[in-house]
């Protein structure tokens, strides 16, 4: 029988409490008196808060274990304080059948770090023309109930109106990547000023909004829920207010560097700024982390997504699009958000843990910090400064657009199941902790 | 001067003029016997060139040897990517060979920027055309034509283009030539027009230190010098104009639009010219239009951004050093 003790945490930011946790489970809060045996976390002046859930996360394996495989990038989640991550689809195989999105998920039992739940692909291979088997994919021990074809946008409405219905029989939700691919073709960089001066190829913002503005209409028509993936425009965010507020079933995310970078950052020409929805304008910004703090936009999501170097290590056009999300995520949320009053650690759970778990059907994750619950814990010291340093990542790539820059915090400690994945700072040995029923109940 | 050239934007109104009056000099160099001079002695120039530009190739060739450089020419034809090496290859190999200089041009906007800025290699870098971005010498040799028909040869020497108003027209949006061109002579003070259908012009040209207008014929009367940009056929399939005869009959420069203009503006032309397309052959072919020109100017030019970027660093014995305040003129070698 395992025993962890933490010592003076500050639970979602609050008055500093003691947390026992058993086999596994919160058992104790507030002030623990006897805790004879236990593993003691001393974590005075740190946040504790629920595990972080990853909706939108690049794993790359099967397929692409050059940048990323299912172990080093549960590492990376670990490191950045997630106990949970949804692994897309877009690997190669595509993992658009029950075989492929079982293996990610048992590689993810595997490894230990981190519950892999794997996303269907919408489509057969990603193409956008034949519904792949979401069924026998939700009914696969991966108990897949998130659908996407991220990378590539379901464009045709009426393959877009059937996946949303079809999901209905067993709650599943679509995640679109909301990309209209005719406005983009040869797409470089965001359509503006900056675009037009440095004669690289615009990606305008209409043509995100207007497939968002379609699938909420289309989502309210058949009564399905959809959910936005990275949304990056002051536009987007607009439709999506729009939308709540007519009740719609709508949710949506936006990732770390939406929050934080603009395209100005494109006149290096410096690939690790190519990314997919590309890097926006300063108001864009500004819009993205008022939605977030009023929950317009319901969750933070990482698009981790890992590239070797040779991918980055060029010109701009030849590059691949995508940027590390996991082990800065948090620092970067507490830079924009927290540091910035617009967020306070409450709400950061809510919408890296909380909503996130909900809309992927999770059960066993995202879970609140509360006596029976799983203790899925991440402990984070808010005052630890540090330039980001990619050599030290768990990652197997290093494509970070914050390399040199100074972000706020750490995480100290996760737990997943009240076994330490991370400990002191530092990934503990393959924790190897299968659960019992999976992450889901 | 910077080490490098990759935008016209990096460039000073005192830099710009130093080269158009540097090149000024070199070109005299054209009326001698012997077209040489020993500056880059010793000094090894590559042309690496991704996409085909015979004519640009051949004049910073033509450039580098009238100063005695060693001249490589490597084409490296299709992008970096489907020849399954690198750019970073590319250039590291061309560095391994001794290349004091690279001459790049290339199919995306920025590989020369990233040649220059990445680490990958020492050499000085000289932007010869980078996908729709920039062009910096095309600029340079365009300002040198215009200044030399409306100044003089002599006349133009230390003066800028101020208050000369210069008309460009046709698909901005793709054109290299146009964004070099709106940097380069807004910063030696010239008024810039761009003209041209909406459909080719860049979200976010706006903010261009130039006026925008879609209708040629209001601007003809108030320009010293009409520049005319190629059209690609091609970019019919984006739907950008409906017909070859539409964009013609709306954009194109006829003798009856020429007539337009005041009596001493010039008609001007990058080339290759699309005949019938942007420009009739009446007015190709009229005295007014300095297409010729402009390639005669392009080896003057050439030079001398060569010389200046170059000719300074490490300037062989006996040698004049290059770079000085205007005013260092370059030696000429008579008997070489």
């Amino acid at each position: 029988m395992s025993k962890t003790l933490i010592r003076g945490a500050r639970v979602l930011g609050g008055a500093p409490q003691e947390v026992l946790i058993e086999n596994g489970v919160v058992t104790a809060l507030g002030t623990v008196a006897e805790a004879g045996g236990a593993t003691v976390i001393e974590a005075a002046g740190r946040i504790l808060l629920p595990g972080l859930v990853d909706l939108h996360t690049h794993l790359r394996e099967p397929g692409r274990e050059d940048s990323e495989t299912v172990r080093t990038g549960t590492r990376a989640a670990a490191r950045g304080g997630y106990t949970a991550v949804h692994a897309m689809a877009n690997t190669f195989p595509v993992a658009d059948t029950a075989g492929v999105v079982e293996q990610v998920w048992r590689l993810g039992r595997e490894a230990g770090y981190c519950d892999v739940q794997p996303v269907g692909a919408v489509t057969v291979g990603l193409e956008g023309k034949q519904l792949a088997e979401l069924g026998a994919m939700h009914d696969s021990a991966a108990g897949v109930t998130v659908f996407s074809d991220d990378g590539k946008c379901v464009d045709d409405a009426v393959i877009m109106r059937r996946a949303l219905e079809y999901v209905k029989a067993f709650d599943g939700v679509i995640a679109q990547h909301a990309q209209e691919p005719r406005l983009t073709e040869g797409a470089q960089m965001n359509e503006g000023t900056v675009s037009a001066e440095l004669g690289l190829a615009g990606w305008p913002a209409v043509a995100e909004e207007s497939v968002i503005a379609r699938d909420v209409l289309l989502a309210a028509h058949v009564g399905s829920r959809v959910h936005i993936c990275h949304l990056s425009t002051a536009g987007s965010v607009e439709i999506v207010r729009w939308a709540k507020s007519r009740g719609m079933p709508v949710t949506a995310e936006v990732t770390p560097h939406h929050l934080l970078l603009t395209d100005e950052l494109v006149r290096s020409y410096d690939p690790v700024y190519k990314v997919n929805p590309p890097l926006r304008t300063e108001a864009d910004v500004r819009a993205l982390r008022e939605a977030l703090a009023d929950g317009t936009i319901d969750v933070v999501a990482t698009d981790h997504a890992p590239h070797p170097q040779e991918d980055k290590d060029c010109e701009w056009a030849a590059a691949a699009m995508g940027m590390l999300g996991l082990e800065t995520a948090l620092s970067v949320v507490q830079h924009a958000m927290v540091d910035t009053g617009l967020l306070d650690w409450a709400g950061v759970a809510e919408r890296m843990s909380f909503r996130p778990a909900r809309i992927g059907r999770l059960t066993g994750q995202g879970r609140p910090v509360a006596v029976g619950e799983p203790a899925n814990l991440v402990l984070w010291d808010p005052d630890h400064r540090a330039p980001v340093e990619p050599a030290g990542f768990a990652s197997r790539s290093r494509n970070t657009p914050y390399r040199g820059r100074e972000l706020p915090g750490r995480v100290t400690h996760t737990l997943l199941r009240g076994r330490a994945t991370v400990a002191d700072g530092a990934l503990t040995d393959a924790p190897a902790d299968t659960p019992a029923d999976g992450a889901r109940a | 001067m910077k080490r490098h050239l990759i935008s016209a934007a990096d460039l000073t109104r005192d830099d710009a003029v130093l080269i158009l009056d540097t090149a000024e000099e070199l070109a005299r160099l054209s009326d001698r016997p012997i077209k040489k001079l020993p500056t880059l002695r010793g000094r090894t120039v590559v042309t690496l060139f991704f996409e085909d530009s015979t004519r640009t190739r051949i004049s910073f060739e033509a450039a580098a040897k009238r100063l005695s450089a060693d001249v490589i020419n490597f084409s490296a034809k299709g992008s970096s990517v489907s020849k399954g090496e690198s750019l970073k290859d590319t250039a590291q190999t061309l560095e391994a060979m001794g290349a004091d200089a690279v001459i790049i041009r290339h199919g995306a906007s920025g590989a020369p920027y990233r040649l220059a800025t990445s680490g990958w290699i020492d050499a000085a870098v000289i932007n010869a055309g980078d996908g729709t971005h920039q062009h910096p010498t095309q600029a340079l040799l365009d300002a040198f034509t215009v200044r030399r028909r409306l100044l003089g040869p002599d006349g133009g020497l230390g003066r800028d283009l101020s208050g000369r108003r210069i008309t460009i027209t046709g698909d901005i949006l793709h054109s290299r030539v146009a964004r070099s061109n709106v940097d380069l002579l807004s910063t030696l003070g010239a008024e810039v027009t761009l003209v041209g259908p909406p459909t080719l012009f860049p979200v976010g040209a706006e903010g261009w230190p130039c006026e925008i207008s879609y209708d040629l014929d209001a601007v003809l009367p108030k320009s010293d010098a009409v520049m005319m940009l190629r059209v690609q056929r091609e970019r019919m399939g984006g739907a950008f104009f409906p017909t070859e005869r539409e964009y013609a009959r709306r954009y194109g420069l006829d003798g009856a639009r020429m007539a337009r203009m005041p009596a001493h503006a010039v008609v001007m032309h990058p080339g290759p010219m699309n005949r019938g397309m942007e420009i009739t052959a009446e007015v190709a072919d009229s005295p007014r239009c300095t297409a010729v020109e402009q390639v005669t100017a392009g080896v003057s030019v050439r030079m001398a951004v060569l010389y200046l970027l170059l000719g300074g660093a490490q300037p062989p014995a006996g040698q004049t050093p290059a770079a000085e305040p205007r005013g260092a003129r370059p030696r000429t070698e008579e008997n070489h």
